[in-house]
C-alpha cells in the first residue's frame, strides 16, 4: 500500500484549509454560486437531485483497513449510515450538508484519501483491475504504475483545464478486468525482451457516442511512458473541441484526425518533452514499488477448506461463485458480493465496512480493492480462512452468491439521486435482481451481466454489458432501451440496440422474455448468453423481446 | 393564436442543506411543493425568478418548473419534478424521512 509523504499530507493540509474558506465565503455571501461551483468541484462536491454529494477517489480501488473504517467513518457521521461504490473506483455519501464538508475532507486526509479531481476537466482517478496485484495472469502489479500517475496528475498544471474529463485505466493482465478499452487512455503492461512497458489505447468511451480504445503504441517502455502519456494528453488538450461538449472527448478527435494523425502528433510532443524527463519518475516508481511489494505469504494447510467445501453446499456455492484463482495455489481472491437481491448496487453500510475492513485485517493481509463493478475484494485470502470469512459475511448479509451472475447488476445512480438521468435505474436492477431469485433459475442461467444507466452518459456501462438497459425520457415517460452483445473484457464489443424500448413496468418481463429465449436457444448451460448471442445474433431475440409482446398485445 | 402560458413554480436547492425548496407566494422557501406560488402568468414568473436568484445566500439553482393545480397546491406534470419533490424510491431518505417544515 502506498503511504503518503510528508509532501502529499503537507499538500493536502493546504488544500483542504483552502476550500475550507472557499466554503466559509460561499454561506456568508462572498461567494456567489457561479464562483463557487468550479471550487467544489475541483474538490469532489456536486449539488444533485435531493442533496449535496460527495465524490471520493479510491485511488486504482485499493484500501487498507483503517481507510475502509474511515469511510464507514463518514457514513455514520455525516451521512445516512451508508456509502455507494461507484463504476470509477469511487465511493459517493449522498447526504453531506455543505458545511460539513470540510471536515469529511479532513477526516480522510488523516488516512491518506480525497475527493480531488473527482469532477472537473481535469485527469480522474486513475482505474486498475481490482484483482492486482493477487491475480496469477499479470505481467505485473499495475498499481505502482497507477500511483505514479496518479502523483503525475493530481494538480498537473497543464492539465487543470481541458477540454473534458479524461479517464485513464491500467491492468497487468491480458485478461481485461479493467475495461480499458472503454476509457480515454487504457494501459495493459506487458513485457518485451525483458522491459516492462505498456501497451497504450486511445480514444475509448462509453456516454453519447461510444467508442472502443485503439491502438496508439503497441509498446512504451516504462522509461518512456509518463513522458509519452503526457505528450498523448497535450496533444488533444490543444486539439480538443472546447466549443463542443459532446465532441470534446479524446475519442471523438481521435476519430475525426484518425489514429495515424494522432500518433504522429504524440511522437512529435514526445520527441519535444522527452529530455525533460531526467529519470526522476523512474527513481519515484522504484520507491512506490517497495510499497507495493507482495504481503509474507503464509503457508499452511488447505485441508479444512476442502472438508467444508464436501460437507456445506452453501458454502460450496459461494466458492464456486465468488472465488477466483490466487496466483499462490494455497489463497483465494474473494468477491464480496454488494449486491443482495433486491439491494442497492454499489452499497454499503457503515456496519458492513467495518466488517469488511475487520476481515482485511484479520484474514487479508490489511488489504481491500473495490471493483468497477460495485463490489469489494479481499485480494489475498488463505484458503484455510474461507469457511470463518463466509460465516462472518453471511452474517452481515454479505454472503450472496451471485458474483458474474444476472443478479450482479452494475447500476448508476440514476434519478433517484443524480440531476444529469433522464430515468431511474436503481429500481430496475432491484426488480431484475428479486425477480430471478425468485424464479431460482440464477445459477441455471449462469454468466451474464446486465447493466443500466439512467442516462446517455453510461456511468452504468450498459453499452458493454451482455444485456444493457438506458432508461430514457420519452415524453414525459420513463422508457428504457435494450442492447445486446455489449462486452468489456478483452474481446470487448459495443451492444446493439433492439429496438423500441419498455415503459417501466414492462423492462424486467422483457428481460424475461430474453433470458427465456436464451434458455432454450443455448446448446448447453456451458454456452453463456454472450455466445449464444454471438453465435445467433440479434434475430431470435428480438423475436422474443416483440412478437411476444405483440402477442400479448392481441390477446 | 399563441399557446396558452404552462403554469410554473420556482424551485431550488437549499444552500447549507442541498434539499430541495420551492418559492412561496408570501417569498418563504418551503420543503414542500405544495406550498409553491404556482404562477400562471409568463412575466411574474419571470420576476419571482430574478427574486429566487438574487438570494444567492440562501438558494442554490433556481428554476421554473412546469406545475399544474392540484386539490392542495402545486403538483408536478414530469416524473423528474415528481422525484425532486418526494426523494429517492431506494431507500425512505430525504423528504420522507422528516415531517416537512419551511427552510431557509
Amino acid at each position: 500500500m502506498y503511504l503518503y509523504s510528508e509532501f502529499d499530507t503537507a499538500f493536502l493540509a493546504e488544500r483542504n484549509a483552502q476550500f475550507r474558506a472557499q466554503v466559509e465565503r460561499r454561506i456568508d455571501g462572498s461567494l456567489t454560486e457561479d464562483e463557487f461551483k468550479p471550487l467544489r468541484l475541483m474538490n469532489g462536491l456536486y449539488l444533485q437531485l435531493h442533496a449535496y454529494m460527495l465524490r471520493v477517489a479510491i485511488p486504482y480501488g485499493t484500501l487498507s483497513s483503517a481507510q475502509m473504517r474511515q469511510l464507514a467513518l463518514l457514513a455514520e457521521k455525516w451521512d445516512k449510515g451508508y456509502g455507494h461504490f461507484t463504476t470509477r473506483q469511487n465511493i459517493q455519501y449522498n447526504w453531506p450538508k455543505l458545511r460539513d464538508v470540510p471536515d469529511m475532507l479532513d477526516a480522510l486526509a488523516k488516512v491518506g484519501l480525497h475527493a480531488i479531481q473527482t469532477s472537473g476537466n481535469t485527469i480522474r482517478n486513475v482505474t486498475a483491475d481490482h484483482f492486482a496485484g493477487a491475480t496469477a495472469d499479470e505481467v505485473a502489479d499495475p498499481r505502482p504504475y497507477a500511483e505514479l500517475l496518479r502523483q503525475w496528475s493530481t494538480d498537473h498544471p497543464e492539465f487543470q483545464f481541458m477540454p473534458r474529463k479524461f479517464k485513464i485505466a491500467i491492468t497487468g493482465a491480458e485478461a481485461d478486468r479493467a475495461v480499458i478499452k472503454a476509457h480515454d487512455i487504457g494501459l495493459q503492461l506487458v513485457e518485451r525482451d525483458g522491459v516492462l512497458g505498456a501497451k497504450v489505447l486511445v480514444g475509448g468511451g462509453l456516454g453519447r457516442t461510444p467508442m472502443l480504445g485503439k491502438v496508439l503504441n503497441e509498446f512504451v517502455a516504462f522509461d518512456d511512458l509518463l513522458a509519452y502519456l503526457e505528450a498523448a494528453v497535450s496533444v488533444w488538450n490543444q486539439l480538443g473541441r472546447r466549443d463542443n461538449k459532446f465532441k470534446s472527448r479524446i475519442k471523438i478527435t481521435v476519430h475525426e484526425l484518425g489514429i495515424e494523425e494522432i500518433r504522429a502528433r504524440t511522437e512529435a510532443r514526445f520527441a519535444e518533452i522527452r529530455p525533460e524527463f531526467r529519470g526522476a519518475d523512474m527513481e519515484l516508481l522504484e520507491r512506490i514499488k517497495a510499497q507495493f511489494a507482495p504481503p509474507a505469504f503464509r503457508d499452511g494447510s488447505t485441508a479444512g477448506f476442502e472438508s467444508a467445501y464436501s460437507n456445506d453446499p452453501v458454502f460450496r456455492s459461494w466458492i464456486d461463485t465468488n472465488i477466483a484463482p490466487h496466483k499462490r495455489a494455497d489463497h483465494a481472491i474473494v468477491t464480496v458480493s454488494l449486491k443482495a437481491h433486491g439491494a442497492t448496487p454499489g452499497d454499503a453500510t457503515a456496519e458492513q465496512m467495518r466488517l469488511l475492513a475487520d476481515l482485511a485485517e484479520r484474514y487479508g493481509h490489511d488489504e481491500l480493492r473495490i471493483s468497477h463493478e460495485q463490489n469489494v475484494i479481499l485480494p489475498h485470502v488463505h484458503k484455510s480462512d474461507l469457511p470463518a470469512v463466509h460465516a462472518a459475511l453471511k452474517e452481515h448479509g454479505l454472503a450472496t452468491a451471485n458474483i458474474g451472475l444476472i443478479s450482479d447488476i452494475i447500476a448508476c445512480p440514476g434519478m433517484d439521486y443524480c440531476a444529469l438521468a433522464t430515468a431511474r435505474s436503481i429500481p430496475v436492477a432491484q426488480q431484475i435482481a428479486t425477480r430471478f431469485d425468485e424464479l431460482k433459475l440464477e445459477h441455471d442461467i449462469g454468466h451474464l451481466k446486465i447493466k443500466i444507466s439512467g442516462c446517455i452518459n453510461a456511468c452504468g456501462h450498459h453499452h458493454v454489458g451482455h444485456i444493457g438497459i438506458l432508461g430514457l425520457d420519452r415524453a414525459g415517460v420513463e422508457n428504457y432501451q435494450i442492447t445486446l452483445g455489449g462486452d468489456g473484457t478483452e474481446t470487448a464489443a459495443l451492444g446493439q440496440r433492439t429496438g423500441p424500448g419498455f415503459a417501466y413496468d414492462q423492462i424486467v418481463p422483457a428481460i424475461e422474455r430474453l433470458v427465456y429465449a436464451y434458455l432454450d436457444l443455448r446448446e448447453g448451460p456451458e454456452e453463456t448468453f454472450l455466445q449464444t448471442y454471438r453465435r445467433l445474433g440479434m434475430a431470435p431475440f428480438k423475436s422474443a423481446l416483440y412478437d411476444e409482446e405483440a402477442r400479448a398485445d392481441a390477446a | 393564436m399563441p399557446r396558452a402560458y404552462t403554469p410554473k413554480i420556482v424551485t431550488a436547492n437549499d444552500l447549507l442543506e442541498g434539499d430541495v425548496i420551492y418559492l412561496t407566494a408570501d417569498d418563504r422557501w418551503s420543503r414542500r411543493m405544495a406550498e409553491a406560488e404556482l404562477i400562471t402568468d409568463e412575466a411574474h414568473a419571470q420576476l419571482r425568478l430574478l427574486d429566487a436568484e438574487r438570494q444567492t445566500d440562501r438558494v442554490v439553482g433556481a428554476y421554473l418548473a412546469d406545475a399544474q393545480a392540484g386539490e392542495s397546491g402545486p403538483e408536478p406534470t414530469h416524473f423528474r419534478e415528481d422525484f425532486r419533490r418526494r426523494g429517492p424510491s431506494n431507500y425512505r431518505h430525504g423528504k420522507q424521512e422528516t415531517a416537512p417544515q419551511p427552510r431557509a
